[in-house]
């Protein structure tokens, strides 16, 4: 059984519609693109899952059907949503970021050692945990939303196109981390991403949206290699 | 001449005490309408009567002979029951209206809670008691009462309070975000809406204590708390309508202004409440953001 499963998952804007049934699956410790131009309907499906959007079809998690579920409930149970632009806290500090992050646990021992472990991705947050989040690089904020998801300790990670307005090596240098936050912590990530390239290397499987309809799926190595993403989305 | 010049300055010195005293009031319930301004963007118009309304809840336990100190915290809770209700049943209904229709029902609740307080405790002047003597004290010359430095230590404490919830407590880090993010807030966990029912309990409570400090110099009946009101609105935008530090900087500024008017203007006690509007005019006209607050950019 998949983690995560989009079945016919429609959705509008009110009299828009941005999905037109949508289906896919996130298998449990894979990573999972999702592709597209702009306007596909990326954003879309992910604010689906979240419940930040009107939608139809059934979005299940785990085996349960979450469709209609508030946002805040959907983080509750274990989904941490990195929307693009980041969603960094920029008027708090970076400490105050990662303890936002960890709102909705109790466990006070674990998330102090989810915090060393997090810093141990970014060691950079150690000396400038102090700092108002508004004073970070762009590649610094990305990477503290990140951080900041992990320690909600989720059991699903959606990040909304993380490479977003950053220069080539820094995008190089997250999606680096992002692979390593799997290997080693088995974290299934569902991403978003314009950029194909990227985005295919670092994926297992993929899914690419075109005017909010799934148009091709499959394993990203074998997608790479396909003409029509050659041709529409890395540039050949 | 000396000796005049001395008792003038003294004089001055004596206003300027007495202006922190009842500014220290003013700057309780100036907080409770940047507490709700913050979290909504919406200027609580019914802020004076809520506290009004607590304050003839705490009369009527002093009526059942419970002591002071005991009805002093009951009625901060009660108040804090109440500003979640409120916000739960009256609120929430327009959450993610426009403002104006937010602004608009804070006007209905100050009709409502006016007519209540009518209907339960009547519109005869009633005294209320202070937990501080009216006994004059002196420091270096300058007089002042027991009642005035009780009541500005007690405000102080409840500032205080509000501060370090705040600053130190995850909760209050949370409604902060809330308020700011609300969005991103979400997608960790965070409940906004109670975020919101929380806030207007806070604001509920600290404009009890605001009330309850008061009631002893003015006296008790339905409309109490409307010139307060208007201090405290003179003191929030002076300070800057979103700075919680500066509605409290702005309410002191604002009771001490009034003390100065009152004193050395012609008829100046009559002058207060004109001079109230004319510190909103002047500020919103001269710099809106406030002292301590930042110019408004609104992201589109």
């Amino acid at each position: 059984m998949a983690l995560l499963e989009l079945e016919d998952v429609h959705a509008h804007y009110g009299s828009i519609k941005a999905l037109h049934g949508v289906s896919l699956q996130v298998e449990e410790g894979k990573i999972v693109a999702l592709l597209g131009a702009n306007g596909a309907g990326k954003t879309t499906t992910l604010r689906s899952i979240s419940g930040m959007v009107k939608t139809t079809g059934a979005v299940r998690f785990r085996g349960r059907e979450v469709t209609g579920t508030k946002p805040e409930e959907i983080a509750r149970m274990g989904i941490a949503h990195v929307p693009a632009g980041r969603g960094t806290l920029t008027q708090l500090t970076v400490h105050e970021n990662l303890q936002m992050g960890a709102y909705i646990r109790n466990d006070r021992g674990a998330v102090a050692r989810d915090h060393e472990r997090v810093i141990g991705y970014f060691p950079w947050i150690r000396e400038r945990r102090n700092q108002v989040a508004a004073t970070l690089s762009g590649g610094e904020q990305q990477m503290l939303a990140i951080a900041r998801a992990l320690m909600l300790q989720p059991k699903l990670l959606l990040l909304d196109e993380p490479s977003l307005g950053l220069a080539p090596i820094i995008v190089r240098d997250i999606f680096q981390i992002i692979q390593t936050i799997n290997r080693e912590e088995g974290m299934t990530i569902l991403v978003v991403e314009q950029n194909a390239n990227v985005a295919l290397k670092a994926s297992d499987t993929a899914y690419v949206l075109e005017v909010g309809r799934v148009t091709l799926e499959g394993v990203s190595s074998d997608l790479a290699n396909h003409e029509s993403i050659r041709r529409s989305y890395l540039g050949d | 001449m000396e000796l005049a010049a001395a008792s003038a300055l003294t004089e001055l010195i004596q206003q300027i005490v007495g202006g922190i005293a009842s500014g220290g009031v003013y700057a309780a319930l100036a907080l409770a309408l940047v507490l709700i301004y913050r979290a909504m963007d919406v200027a609580n118009f019914a802020q004076g009567e809520m506290a009004m309304f607590t304050t003839f809840i705490a009369y009527t336990l002093i009526q059942f002979h419970l002591p002071y100190w005991v009805v002093f915290p009951l009625t901060i809770a009660i108040a804090f029951g109440g500003g979640v209700l409120t916000e739960r049943v009256l609120i929430r209904p327009f959450e993610g209206k426009p403002v104006l229709t937010l602004v608009i029902v804070t006007l209905a609740l100050f009709n409502l809670l006016d007519g209540l307080a009518g209907l339960f405790f009547g519109y005869i002047l009633k005294p209320f008691p202070s937990p501080f003597s009216a006994e004059p004290i002196s420091f270096a010359g300058i007089n002042t009462t027991y009642q005035d430095l009780g009541v500005l230590a007690t405000v102080l404490i409840i500032l205080a309070i509000v501060y370090v919830f705040f600053s130190y407590t995850k909760v209050g880090l949370a409604m902060k975000a809330a308020s700011l993010y609300p969005e991103s807030s979400r997608l960790m966990g965070v409940r906004t809406s109670w975020m919101l029912a929380l806030g207007w309990g806070l604001a509920a409570a600290v404009g009890s204590v605001a009330g309850m400090m008061i009631a002893p110099i003015t006296f008790l009946d339905p409309n109490f708390m409307q010139p307060i009101l208007l201090f405290a609105f003179a003191g929030a935008v002076l300070g800057g309508i979103e700075s919680p530090l500066g509605a409290v900087i702005g309410g002191i500024l604002v009771g001490v202004l009034l003390a100065l008017v009152g004193t050395y203007l012609p008829s100046g006690q009559n002058l207060r409440l004109a001079f109230g509007l004319v510190i909103i005019v002047g500020v919103l006209l001269v710099r809106p953001a406030g002292l301590l607050g930042r110019a408004q950019v609104k992201r589109v």
